[in-house]
């Protein structure tokens, strides 16, 4: 009783100070940081969206979005977008429990997904700029070459993080620093993900309504 | 004293868990699995909903779509990147209303001030209204 009463008054039995226990402080900020990185390429985003707000539509004469957009294929892309984030989530819990090589499995996976996204997305470009709709035909084209490509080259990037992580794993192993790595790439590959929500709603299915 | 206890249990644990270093919310399999499913039927709604032409008016379809999208967003920020108010004490949290808010005014702001621009270009309203209606930069030599 009396150690109960003495606790307020600061005369607390156990090591740690009080506000160590009450106010939860990150032991660094890298997470913060990045968080706050991808808060400025949500701006980047922003910006391109509201390009292609004020542009979709000047069509000068090209295509139209209900000529040119192929929705199964974006469907398809959409659903394998998905997947890698549900497998990029399943890598995260295998790390939680500590197993290496299951948590570079689903990695691999995710990286493999991945590719495959932008495989489908080059070769929908390649087929525009090969019948002559490039982004220089129209303001249309142009911001949605900008906006998706833009898009496309994060999700390259990525790919490119997960393959050196997964050197990285291979040769370190689930190391405090390498969870750090994985914790952001995990971040980074759900926020694309968001981004390519409002893709697919707005560009996609939005540009092939009448 | 029972009091006594139960708080140097949330102590240990706090330690504990600051001690991976790693102290964010990483979820479960459930929530994984939960975000997922619900991220499934929020990406096929809008898909059918376009592809097999349910509603008449594009304008309709529009805003559903949009709200779809913006309840979508909501899922995977919580169920895959476990944003919640506590996540970085706040900190997290507060970084993106900043950034909504930012969005926000960029967005509407942009539509605004173009489409005020566009609707006071119409042809008709100035002199030199004919060279807006210039049709095919193509065709230019």
């Amino acid at each position: 009783m009396n150690t109960h009463t003495a606790n307020p008054h600061g005369a607390d039995m156990s090591a740690q100070p009080r506000y160590y226990v009450r106010e939860h402080h990150p032991e660094n900020g890298t997470l913060l940081g990045f968080w706050i990185y991808l808060m400025s390429d949500c701006l980047i985003f922003a910006c391109l969206f509201a390009a292609y707000a004020v542009l979709g539509r000047n069509y000068a004469g090209g295509p139209t979005g209900a000529e040119v957009f192929e929705l199964p294929v974006v469907a398809l892309n959409t659903s394998i977008l998905l997947l890698s984030s549900i497998t990029y989530g399943f890598a995260m819990l295998e790390m939680q429990r500590d197993r290496l090589r299951a948590t570079m499995i689903w990695l691999a996976i995710t990286g493999l997904l991945g590719a495959c996204f932008i495989y489908l997305e080059l070769s929908e470009f390649a087929h525009l700029i090969a019948e002559g709709n490039g982004p220089q035909r129209s303001g249309f084209l142009t911001s949605f070459f900008s906006l998706v490509g833009t898009h496309g080259l994060h999700v390259t990037f990525g790919i490119v993080w997960l393959v050196t992580l997964l050197f990285q794993l291979g040769r370190h192993g689930l190391t405090e620093a390498n969870q750090r790595r994985l914790m952001c790439l995990s971040m980074f590959w759900h926020f694309l993900d968001v981004v390519w929500i409002g893709v697919f709603t707005f560009v996609y299915l939005m540009g092939v309504l009448p | 004293m029972s009091a006594n206890n139960g708080h140097s249990d949330h102590s240990d644990h706090a330690h504990g868990h600051g001690h991976h270093g790693t102290h964010a919310d990483h979820g479960s399999l459930k929530s994984y699995l939960i975000g997922f499913v619900l991220a499934v039927v929020l990406t096929a709604i809008p898909f059918w909903l376009v592809m097999g032409k349910v509603f008449d008016k594009s304008s309709v379809t529009g805003i559903v779509l949009l709200a779809l999208a913006a309840v979508q967003v909501v899922v995977h920020m919580v169920y895959f990147l476990h944003m919640n108010t506590k996540s970085e004490g706040g900190w997290n949290m507060l970084a993106l209303v900043f950034t909504v808010m930012l969005v926000v005014i960029m967005l509407s702001g942009s539509l605004w001030v173009m489409y005020h621009l566009n609707h006071n270009m119409m042809p008709g309203m100035m002199s030199g209204a004919a060279t807006s209606t210039t049709p095919d930069p193509r065709s230019l030599p």
